[in-house]
């Protein structure tokens, strides 16, 4: 076990390394080269001239590259040119926001799907599984944006049942020792801000989840049904297995090993959803900051966030991975 | 739990009685019977065989006793009578209380049906506990109890380990110890050891005969091996196409058999008593009953094998030299390790391995899995390179052949794979796949090679009817005919025959391996002939080679390897071959 | 139907083509006449089918179909600050915040997306290809620099790959094209590898070899032609992600043109804002997009269904 989670840490180390490199060229292909992504589109030539000398734009390439690299590895990030702040602290002041609001919506996908999927497969070919496909299908095509719009408008500006933008209440004065809304009002015993911060991340959640939630839904209802017809299950009804041990022991926990990489995979859609879902209901996370960063062109935020994002990303599906070997014995002893 | 042993055929009431039972599949082009009037019965300690060949229905009857037909099957007549009750009319409940408890089943395939994510000892100990035998502690010292009784060496430890950590020997015998672990009246085995080699097969036989005995169990046993049911059962029954063509006690069938399918099975049986397939070769000399070999629906299986044809190429010049000659040929595979840091390893799959094929005449290397025997036939189809050693076809070394002298070797070697589903491309008609060689080597033009298709078609006594068909058309035979005949549309010298009839029904295999003797003598082929099936090899081959775990244990004449073998392995391969001593079909 | 016709590219006998026989280009047509079979009794193929057909035709016939021209602001004098007209004999699906036709605008769209979503998935499904092709066929160190190169794009989230890449090449439609083909190209890279690495395998393809055909005529002629259909159902859906994808990117601003181009995403944009006064303009082309991929979808799953192996051999 450890010996695989030692494996895979080291094989990550390859791939970031080769992420920062494209990173690094990716700023050096843009239209007004490196100068643009700290100085910004409208720099002057002057001044472009000058952050050039200054940070060695002119050396050679694999040169900068290291210089790069190792400002990277003590922490520096560049500097945002929209709020002039370092761009590791703005990562950081959002990511508890995004993941708030991902493993909310990780939760509705994965506490739905599977169950939906699982009913859907015991009663295949009924008006359950019928209804259970047709809605994961919908699930799977309707984008995420175009979801979040409609709980919008129906739950926030229709209904007014939700908060329809932030984090919280601007009129909620609440000390937020960790960064984790709810998790602060737990904390702080301000139970209101709590309930608050809840409250503005339904919406969004639900927006978030629905796309996984169709997905692992469709993947567990598939794998369900292939369980159900493997030899072994025969074989546990024929030792006189109790109805209960052959659903639970042998069906279910068989067809949760494609069913958990599956989860795994979500992430990344996860993550992906997040600019869109966070932008349409401006939720300060670091998802609406990239999105905001798109539109500003603010290169040095995208450089910075998307190579930070890879490794969380990358260390998410280490843990998934690693999990993976705790419902599948098979992957321990490889 | 009842221990007390019952003498075959001692009691008064069957145990099991099954009367015209009948089972029906629904399917999308409609209902197909698949077991029509089927009625035998099954005495309390009595071991009946049911045999037939695939498609006969014999597992689909053993499937609807203990009441786990698929689900879109059902008994559709007759009854099923256990200890008197009629299962057909029991309820789901009532079924489930009765498997396990009162009817068990060992299952055919080892490596599918163990619960991959649970540990062995827990699957012992389920079955214990929902079937109320005992539970905790009692029950995980009875699983000890068990696997050992199963024949599970260091069963204490290997019940903390997973499926995956056992062989398939082991597996089986974890699944004997299930079937067997809440100590039912009858037990349903499905092919228990066909997915096994030889000597595990017998030894996991052995244990189960002796423990069914000892504990008075009463067997159903599925097979399709003639000489295992031979050997093992009391009682059997023949099945074929979905209906019981005979019925009786074991040697009366096996030495007498009455209907003429059986009699087709017993004579397309290898056995180690079997002799040679003789064609003309040496006239007169023909020691195979001649007219058991052609199949009574009277398909041309031999046609052109007149003693008269004049064979072109007369085998065994004794002084020609040989056309193969493998010397100290080793293949070390490296097994790369995981990971970056993950070191690699060798694995030796053939180790030092010399023989000759003389021209015309077939050499057969035989050993159980892992023994090397396939690496052998990929190397000599120059499709793997030896890490050693040196391969020379014709003289001329083919391991480190260039392109153009690849092709001309390629032209004298083909080979015929085992799995005649995975050997046919699903994309290419029957015409396209024979033609194909020929269209690559540029011989004749578009007439011509339509004409030697058709020739080839002719020579494996298919119909011409069938060139535009897809492999997803054919039959197995058929599709091992198709890559027979592709194979000699190069009209090559050796043909590289791996498995080549192991994945086959016992009458089409015999039906091929009669047509590759057929064809061995008119075209004058050599054969090298890779197979794990000692029975078959003595059939085919005039010169066997033993290999086990790489290298080569004994080699001789096949007469003299089976008649008087000289090492402990190659003896105790001949005696793992159930009714090796059966001389199935002959009257006594 | 155009099934069997998807096989012809491989179907060119490297050898000799010319001298084919009429059989040879029935090769593959038992797989892809059961296929079709199978899909003309399945209700969700139909569906999917006819959704597909009726966008096609709508994108190719659009100056036929929209009452008035891409960009065209017929309502410009009737849009107030607080109030959008809704429908009316003129505009039966009313007009937007700067005076077009919603209608026409998207019958427009629906050109621009086909568009974008077929030259996007056929420059991912081209480079997929080519990448799994190569790696599939030389494996060793090709392979694995393939299957790195391959990792690392899945490293980062699909969007944010697409993003990245959209930003570079700047604001336009052809970067759109660009960003979405490039993200696809590793899913068809894997999805062509491992589907050739399992028919390597097999033993008519070691038959092939022994035939002494080359290395380029196997791969072409038996490895390719039994590995691509898993590719072709994955382009299918791929389609419908392409769609959705290229509505997200105009979404973030990074679509280019000006706010009265006619594209599903950039239309829901702008429609973000008047989400109070006329929610039917976030509506309409968001049902458009969620149709549009649910056409691709019910398709392609169908597809995948009829060509599944595991049911075919029976």
């Amino acid at each position: 076990m450890t010996r695989l989670i030692l494996r895979r840490l080291a094989l990550l180390v390859p791939t970031l390394l080769g992420l920062s490199v494209l990173l690094f060229l990716w700023v050096r292909a843009l239209p007004g080269g490196p100068a643009t992504a700290l100085l910004g589109e409208r720099a002057t030539p002057e001044a472009v001239a000058r952050i050039n000398q200054l940070y060695g734009f002119d050396r050679p390439l694999p040169q900068q590259y290291l210089t790069w690299l190792g400002q990277l590895l003590q922490g520096n990030f560049g500097v945002s040119t929209r709020t002039g702040r370092p761009v590791l602290d703005e990562f950081l002041a959002r990511f508890p926001a995004t993941i708030e609001l991902s493993l909310l919506g990780l939760l509705v996908a994965v506490g739905l799907g599977i169950p939906l999927g699982y009913v859907a497969a015991r009663r295949q070919g009924r008006l359950v599984d019928h209804a259970a496909v047709v809605a994961s299908l919908l699930g799977v095509t309707i984008p995420v944006f175009f979801l979040a719009f409609l709980l919008k408008w129906l739950f926030a500006v229709q209904l007014g049942w939700f908060p329809s933008a932030g984090r919280q209440s601007s009129a909620m004065i609440a000390t937020h020792p960790t960064g984790f809304y709810v998790l602060d009002g737990v904390l702080t015993r301000e139970w209101d801000a709590s309930w608050n911060a809840l409250t503005h991340l339904v919406l969004p959640a639900l927006a978030l989840g629905t796309i996984p939630l169709a997905i692992i839904a469709r993947i567990t209802r598939a794998s369900v049904i292939d369980v159900q017809h493997a030899d072994y299950v025969r074989t546990a009804r024929a030792k006189g297995l109790s109805g209960p041990h052959v659903r639970g022991r042998v069906i279910l926990h068989n067809a949760m090993l494609p069913v958990s990489t599956t989860i795994g995979l979500q992430i990344g859609l996860l993550l992906s959803g997040a600019v869109l879902t966070e932008t349409v209901f401006a939720f300060p996370g670091v998802g609406k900051f990239l999105a905001d960063a798109v539109f500003d062109l603010d290169y040095a935020v995208l450089q910075g966030f998307i190579l930070l994002i890879a490794v969380v990303y990358a260390l998410v599906n280490l843990a998934v991975d690693v999990s993976y070997g705790l419902i599948d014995p098979r992957m321990r002893t490889r | 739990m009842t221990d007390a042993p019952q003498h075959p055929a001692g009691g008064t009431e069957p145990l099991l009685s099954i009367r015209d039972l009948e089972v029906t599949f629904r399917t999308e082009a409609g209902s197909a019977t698949a077991v029509r009037g089927v009625s035998f019965d099954v005495r309390a300690g009595q071991t009946v065989a049911v045999v037939g060949e695939s498609g006969s229905g014999k597992s689909t009857t053993a499937a609807a006793v203990i009441g786990l037909l698929a689900g879109n099957g059902s008994v559709t007549a007759g009854q099923i009578l256990f200890e008197g009750e009629d299962l057909v009319a029991l309820g789901p409940e009532a079924m489930h209380r009765l498997r396990g408890s009162r009817i068990g089943m060992v299952p055919q395939d080892p490596m599918s049906n163990l619960n991959p994510v649970r540990r062995v000892g827990a699957q012992v100990d389920e079955t214990l506990e929902d079937n109320g035998v005992a539970r905790g502690a009692a029950a995980r010292a009875r699983t000890v109890e068990l696997l050992t009784e199963a024949g599970l060496p260091d069963a204490e430890r290997r019940a903390q380990q997973y499926p995956h950590e056992f062989s398939g020997g082991m597996r089986q015998r974890a699944l004997i110890a299930m079937g067997l672990a809440a100590r039912p009246r009858l037990l349903i085995a499905d092919e228990p050891t066909s997915a096994l080699d030889v000597t595990v097969q017998r030894t996991i036989l052995d244990g189960l005969t002796d423990l069914t005995d000892r504990l008075g169990v009463a067997v159903l046993l599925i097979t399709h091996d003639l000489g295992l049911a031979a050997e093992r059962a009391d009682r059997v029954v023949v099945m074929y196409r979905g209906e019981v063509v005979e019925e009786g006690d074991a040697r009366t069938i096996l030495t007498a058999p009455r209907h003429e399918y059986t009699r087709r099975l017993l004579a397309a049986a290898p056995s180690l008593a079997s002799r040679r397939i003789e064609l003309a070769r040496h006239g007169g000399h023909v020691d195979e009953p001649a007219p058991a070999d052609v199949p009574p629906d009277g398909s041309p299986e031999h046609r052109g094998t007149a003693p008269a044809s004049a064979s072109p190429a007369l085998a065994a010049d004794a002084s020609a030299p040989p056309l193969v000659e493998v010397e100290h040929v080793t293949k070390v595979f490296t097994i790369r390790g995981r990971g970056l840091l993950g070191r690699s390893s060798g694995f030796t799959a053939v180790d030092d391995v010399s023989f000759v094929v003389p021209r015309g005449r077939t050499l057969a290397v035989v050993g159980e899995s892992g023994s090397g025997k396939s690496t052998v036939a990929r190397m000599m189809l120059a499709l793997l390179a030896p890490t050693s050693g040196t391969i020379r076809f014709d003289g001329t070394d083919v391991t480190q052949p260039d392109r153009s002298a690849e092709v001309a070797f390629r032209r004298r070697v083909q080979p015929i794979f085992q799995d005649p589903y995975a050997s046919l491309d699903p994309l290419f008609t029957v015409y396209r796949t024979v033609e194909e060689p020929l269209r690559v080597h540029g011989i004749g033009d578009r007439a011509q090679r339509h004409a030697r298709v058709r020739e080839l078609l002719d020579q494996v006594a298919l119909p011409a009817g069938l060139l535009r068909r897809y492999p997803a058309e054919l039959s197995g035979g058929q599709r091992q005919r198709v890559a027979i005949a592709r194979a000699l549309a190069l009209e090559p010298d050796l043909v590289v025959c791996d498995e080549a009839v192991s994945a086959l029904d016992v009458i089409v295999q015999s039906q091929i391996l009669h047509l590759l003797a057929d064809l061995q003598e008119r075209l004058g082929l050599t054969y090298l002939f890779i197979s794990h099936d000692l029975a078959v090899v003595r059939q085919i081959a005039d010169e066997v080679c033993v290999m086990q775990e790489g290298r080569i244990v004994e080699r001789g004449t096949v007469d003299d390897v089976f008649d008087t073998p000289r090492t402990t392995y190659t003896r105790t391969l001949l005696d793992a071959i159930p009714g090796r001593d059966l001389d199935l079909g002959r009257p006594a | 139907m155009s099934a069997p016709e998807v096989y012809e590219v491989p179907q060119q006998g490297p050898v000799d083509a010319g001298a084919a026989l009429a059989e040879d280009r029935r090769a593959g047509e038992a797989l892809w006449r059961v296929a079709l079979r199978r899909l003309v009794r399945n209700p969700a193929a139909i569906l999917g089918a006819l959704v597909v057909v009726a966008f096609v035709l709508v994108a190719l016939l659009a100056p036929v179909i929209a009452p008035f021209g891409p960009g065209e602001l017929p309502g410009r004098a009737d849009v107030r600050p607080t109030f959008i007209p809704g429908p009316s004999a003129d505009h039966p699906l009313g007009i937007d915040r700067y005076g077009a036709d919603l209608f026409s605008q998207l019958v427009w769209g629906a050109r621009a997306s086909l568009l974008i979503g077929v030259l996007a998935t056929l420059l991912g499904l081209a480079g997929g290809m080519l990448l799994g092709l190569v790696a599939g066929t030389f494996g060793g160190w090709v392979d694995s620099a393939a299957m790195r190169l391959v990792d690392l794009m899945l490293a980062v989230p699909s969007l944010l790959l697409a993003v990245s890449i959209a930003a570079v090449a700047g604001q336009s439609p052809s970067s759109v094209v660009l960003a979405i083909g490039v993200v696809q190209v590793p899913v068809f890279a894997r999805l062509l590898r491992g589907s050739m690495l399992a028919q390597k395998g097999q033993d008519y393809v070691l038959a092939a070899r022994s035939l002494g055909l080359s290395r380029r005529t196997v791969t072409m002629s038996h490895v390719l032609p039994n590995s691509v259909s898993p590719v072709i159902v994955q382009a299918t859906l791929l389609l419908a992600t392409a769609v959705i994808e290229a509505a997200a990117l105009s979404f973030l601003g990074l679509g280019g043109g000006s706010p009265t181009t006619a594209e599903w995403g950039r239309m829901l944009v702008a429609a973000q804002n008047e989400l109070e006064i006329a929610p039917r303009l976030a509506l309409w082309p968001g049902i458009c997009i969620s149709v549009t991929a649910l056409g691709f979808t019910l398709f392609g799953e169908a597809l995948r269904e009829a060509l599944d192996p595991r049911s075919r051999r029976r």
